[in-house]
């Protein structure tokens, strides 16, 4: 039985090294087909974003600008006051994350390696909040912002990430200390290190894929939010870039679509770049907080 | 006997609580307080300062028999939904067989491509489509005038400005590819192997192997495609504001309405429970239904 699927094997053999060769050629022809729907939008950005005003609007669209204009970029950025919505835009960004990353892996170090009673139901409760519905909660919060005049600051989008960084980051962080041995706590406790020192130290730096994963998707999620920043900012020196891209758009966006496509493209070409950066850990990290979500 | 806690068990439960008191306050203030306060202000008129009078049921009442709007936004919503979620999970399945293939050499780099908009989805991209869907000088009216085709005035059209808005949020599905992706990892080769033996072509093995076993995942994208898909509410916003006629108005956006703009925050809460319940119980039914379709081994 072996010995003639064996030899089956072989008479096909060179039959199927060339119906392998079709095959990946075809399956590179997919995946560029693919590829390019997903990246052409951007290129088209990219394109209108150095284009003169007199070949933007033209028929047929030039996919390409026959004299390249950095105009666009420096004209559309002094257009409104980009700047100040790019540095707040950073600033909730950085500091929002700082505490999501920090404070996530702090409260799952504590449910991954100590007990107490209530631990187990504390725990179950953390997971149900991850059902908890935002739209829910939006309205309170803001009646509670507004209460303490936090309303028109950056504070509503960066303080409440100090507060335990997210039902699922803890989740998430709690099954990735989990993996770890519990016997290198030992040692170092042994050595005198205190839990601090374990969690810091010893902890931390075993589990940096989940942390990057977390830190990426939440540098996009604060620096793409719309919702929170028009809900809580008013005047225009508190915008992020996500409000500002917005008035500016409301104000020349059906005359000035090479200025808006420019300072668009300045507003995504961070995360593109970070992206790119953080790809290696990044695509299994998500893979696994996918499915065990 | 009575048991009694040792020191070691008393010092390692203190801790306990030391490392998860960011949560535990963040869950009270965060959580339970605006949880509590949000289903009294459900029965109440109260305006953006949180104060208002008891007023019963009303506010359910109002929503169903006098807010038309409502009732549109809600249509609307379920319409996106219906058509945006399925789609969704049928492409982020032929896409991930796609890249599903370990011997092509750059299969990352496109992979990451497919991943790119998801990241960067937010007020940018969504303007970005915005031209892309102009009318006059687009790119999409471009290529349907390659095929004889006159586009439609997409964006101001109140038939064609919810189908673009779902034809750009299918363009950004690349979270959910790459879950698919993940689960696709997870079928043995082994099943397809003997399908081959037994004589299965491709279509077969996508239709009895990758389906059945991607059930788990499917399921997860069509719970996950429902809670996003029902809060849908920068992308209208930003695209059509609604328009035209309210044809892209979507329940967050009457939320977002009644209490950021007309202060009606006991109205709004109300609005946004129904909102609520409808995803719970949409969820529970999938949830229900799931252990007749859904595959898990073991």
């Amino acid at each position: 039985m072996l010995g003639r699927v064996e030899a089956q094997k072989q008479i096909n053999s060179s039959n199927n090294r060339s119906i392998d060769l079709v095959k990946s050629i075809f399956g590179y022809i997919v995946l560029t087909i693919i590829a390019l729907i997903f990246i052409f939008p951007f290129l088209w950005m990219v394109a209108t974003s150095l284009k003169l005003p007199t070949e933007v609007y033209t028929i047929p669209p030039k996919l390409l600008p026959e004299t390249i204009t950095f105009e666009n970029f420096i004209e559309g950025w002094q257009y409104a006051d980009f700047t100040r919505y790019t540095w707040n835009t950073i600033v909730v960004t950085t500091l929002a994350v700082l505490g999501t990353v920090i404070s996530s892996s702090f409260v799952a170090y504590g449910f991954a390696r100590f007990k107490s009673r209530y631990s187990t139901l504390l725990f179950t409760i953390v997971l149900g909040t991850m059902m908890l519905p935002d739209q829910v909660l939006l309205i309170p919060t803001y009646i509670l912002f507004s209460k303490i005049g936090w309303l028109d600051t950056l504070k509503p989008l960066i303080i409440p990430s100090y507060f335990g960084g997210g039902a699922f980051n803890i989740f998430l962080l709690r099954q990735f200390f989990k993996t770890i041995p519990k016997e290198l706590d030992e040692a170092a406790y042994i050595d005198g290190a205190n839990s601090f020192q374990i969690y810091y130290k010893i902890l931390l730096p075993q589990i940096k894929p989940a942390l990057t994963t977390i830190a990426v998707l939440s540098i996009a999620y604060h620096w793409n939010d719309f919702l929170n920043p028009l809900i809580y900012l008013n005047s225009e020196e508190n915008f992020t870039l996500a409000i500002g891209l917005k008035f500016f758009e409301n104000s020349y966006g059906s005359t000035q679509i090479q200025m808006l496509m420019a300072v668009s493209l300045i507003a995504v070409i961070p995360l593109i770049i970070l992206f790119i950066i953080a790809q290696k850990y990044f695509v299994e990290g998500i893979t696994m907080s996918g499915l065990k979500g | 006997m009575i048991k009694k806690y040792s020191t070691k068990e008393k010092s390692e439960a203190r801790l306990f609580y030391i490392y998860i008191s960011p949560w535990i306050l963040g869950f009270i203030i965060f959580t339970l307080y605006p949880i509590v306060y949000s289903m009294i202000l459900v029965f109440t008129n109260a305006d953006n300062t949180g104060i208002g009078t008891f007023i019963g049921l009303d506010n359910f009442i109002k929503a169903f028999t006098e807010d038309a709007l409502f009732v549109k936004s809600l249509l609307n919503t379920i319409f996106y939904v219906a058509i945006q979620v399925p789609l969704s999970i049928i492409l982020s399945i032929l896409i991930a067989i796609a890249l599903n293939k370990k011997n092509i050499k750059g299969i990352q780099l496109f992979r990451a491509a497919v991943y790119v908009p998801f990241v960067t989805a937010g007020v940018a991209v969504t303007l970005l489509w915005g031209w892309i869907f102009n009318s006059q000088f687009g790119l999409i009216n471009y290529a349907l005038s390659l095929f004889g085709i006159e586009g439609p005035n997409w964006l101001s059209d109140e038939k064609w400005a919810m189908p673009a808005i779902i034809i750009m949020m299918l363009w950004s599905i690349g979270n959910s590819i790459i879950i698919t992706l993940a689960g696709l990892q997870d079928i043995p080769k082994q099943l397809y192997e003997s399908t081959e033996i037994d004589g299965a072509n491709g279509i077969q093995k996508i239709i009895y192997i990758t389906i059945p076993l991607l059930t788990p995942t499917i399921f997860f994208n069509l719970v996950m495609g429902i809670i996003n898909g029902f809060q849908i509410f920068t992308q209208p916003y930003v695209l059509t504001e609604g328009g035209p006629n309210h044809a892209t108005y979507t329940i967050m956006m009457h939320i977002y309405n009644h209490a950021f703009k007309y202060g009606e925050m006991g109205y709004a809460s109300t609005l946004a429970w129904i909102l609520f319940s409808i995803i719970m119980i949409l969820t529970l039914i999938i949830n229900q239904t799931s252990k007749r379709w859904v595959h898990y081994d073991n």
